[in-house]
């Protein structure tokens, strides 16, 4: 408790004023809010279903699921009509929140901390620890901006593995075995 | 073949092997992420990896959990006869308080921890400081070479690969160690493997079934979960998508 305040207030102390529009402070408390929503799920027990619902709430509440959505579209979201980006964004959400929810199954058992956050280029990363039962603790890095209009991330980076990088290669491999029909696109993701 | 080399170590063609393998290594261009000139080979290699995953898990992940005790058991007495290997590394890399402390873990476990099997060393705030011969030739210079994904060890890259079979050749063990730590550790090493494996079971069932591409996939995840175990993860890596949507700020 006292080395979160403590790094905290250094970081706030060090940072000169800046264009920066969202403070370290600010990116942290918000991803404190995250983590107690998370470790709550994680020790709810509740079920797999259940899990993927309310990490889809969590998505909702602090992630900006539109730029997500679009950076892993690629150059294709330029070719995309309005209504299939609503639709593919609509979709992404789903897939995100089932694809990662069933994996907090395994970390039931766990809980996630807050390390410290620190400004990098235009945003805030906030490092987080995953401590995992009988197992070595993961670092889970947060990215956090407010160019959305509020403090949400965009990004979350596990043990160096970016989801932002990783999910843009997944979708463009799905989008490549529809041989680029975004429409197929979005009803493969419903199905995931 | 390849196998035969990861796992029998002590023959010494495998210097010649070890040889070919380092003058192989091709620098990876700038600003590429992936250097996969043996894709073609790497794709096959992974479609057996994937069958013999799902003929020991199943598709879908195990469900039948190892038991937390046998599990510590047999992770502990494998991690603490690598701790030898590591802190010999250590010293390769110059890291001397990793070194000791890799050290002072194998005798506290060895005889506080009953031949291994108990980790009282963490509990004593001596915590493993993971590092393998890879990541000492990534420390003295030598480039990661091309990505490799290997019969049952999975995703390498010819760097980390020549590592593996470096740290067999001069691993420490037989020269500090009892008889009967030397005896179990190919048998611990499998062992482990299983216990990690089944661990890990649903993750990376998501990855091979799951994935539109596997192979892509967990190349991927491979080559970034490395880079950032050796530090040398490339700053441009880090994403910007407003930069994307607006340009620059």
């Amino acid at each position: 408790m006292f080395r979160r305040q403590f790094l905290v207030g250094t970081v706030a102390l060090t940072l000169p004023t800046s264009s920066l529009a969202v403070s370290p402070a600010a990116a942290q408390s918000m991803v404190e809010d995250l983590v107690d929503d998370v470790n709550a799920v994680i020790a709810s027990g509740a079920s797999e279903q259940a899990m993927i619902d309310q990490f889809g709430q969590i998505l909702n509440r602090y992630a900006d699921v539109p730029t997500i959505a679009r950076y892993c579209l690629g150059v294709d979201a330029r070719r995309a009509t309005a209504s299939q980006m609503a639709q593919y964004t609509d979709a992404f959400q789903d897939y995100i929140a089932s694809k990662y929810g069933r994996r907090f199954r395994e970390f039931v058992g766990g809980e996630v901390r807050v390390v410290g956050s620190e400004a990098v280029k235009s945003w805030v990363e906030v490092e987080t620890t995953v401590l995992l039962r009988g197992r070595s603790p993961l670092q889970m890095d947060w990215h956090v901006s407010n160019r959305s209009g509020r403090n949400a991330f965009f990004n979350f980076i596990i043990e160096g593995v970016n989801m932002l990088l990783t999910e843009r290669e997944e979708i463009g491999a799905m989008l490549d075995r529809r041989r680029g029909s975004i429409d197929a696109l979005i009803s493969d993701m419903k199905a995931v | 073949m390849l196998t035969k080399l990861g796992l029998n170590l002590r023959y010494p063609f495998v210097f010649l092997g070890f040889f070919s393998v380092v003058t192989a290594c091709t620098p990876a261009p700038d600003g590429v992420t992936v250097f996969d000139p043996y894709e073609e080979q790497n794709r096959q290699v992974h479609e057996f990896n994937k069958s013999v995953f799902n003929s020991f898990f199943g598709s879908g992940g195990s469900d039948t959990e190892i038991p937390p005790e046998i599990a510590d058991t047999v992770v502990n007495f494998a991690d603490n006869i690598s701790m030898p290997g590591m802190a010999l590394n250590g010293l390769l890399q110059g890291n001397f308080e990793a070194a000791l402390t890799n050290a002072a873990r194998f005798v506290v476990n060895t005889t506080f921890g009953i031949g291994g099997i108990a980790d009282l060393a963490t509990e004593l705030g001596l915590e493993e400081q993971e590092t393998d011969f890879g990541e000492t030739l990534a420390i003295w210079g030598v480039p990661e070479g091309a990505y490799l994904e290997l019969p049952i060890l999975g995703p390498s890259t010819e760097r980390a690969f020549a590592g593996r079979i470096v740290d067999s050749l001069i691993d420490p063990l037989d020269e500090v160690g009892f008889a009967f730590q030397s005896d179990y550790s190919l048998a611990a090493t499998i062992a482990k493997r299983i216990v990690r494996g089944s661990q890990l079971s649903g993750t990376i069932d998501s990855v091979l079934s799951e994935s539109a591409d596997s192979y892509a996939q967990q190349r991927l995840i491979y080559l970034q979960n490395r880079r950032f175990e050796l530090g040398t993860t490339p700053e441009e890596e880090a994403v910007d998508p407003y930069d994307e949507l607006f340009g620059d700020p």
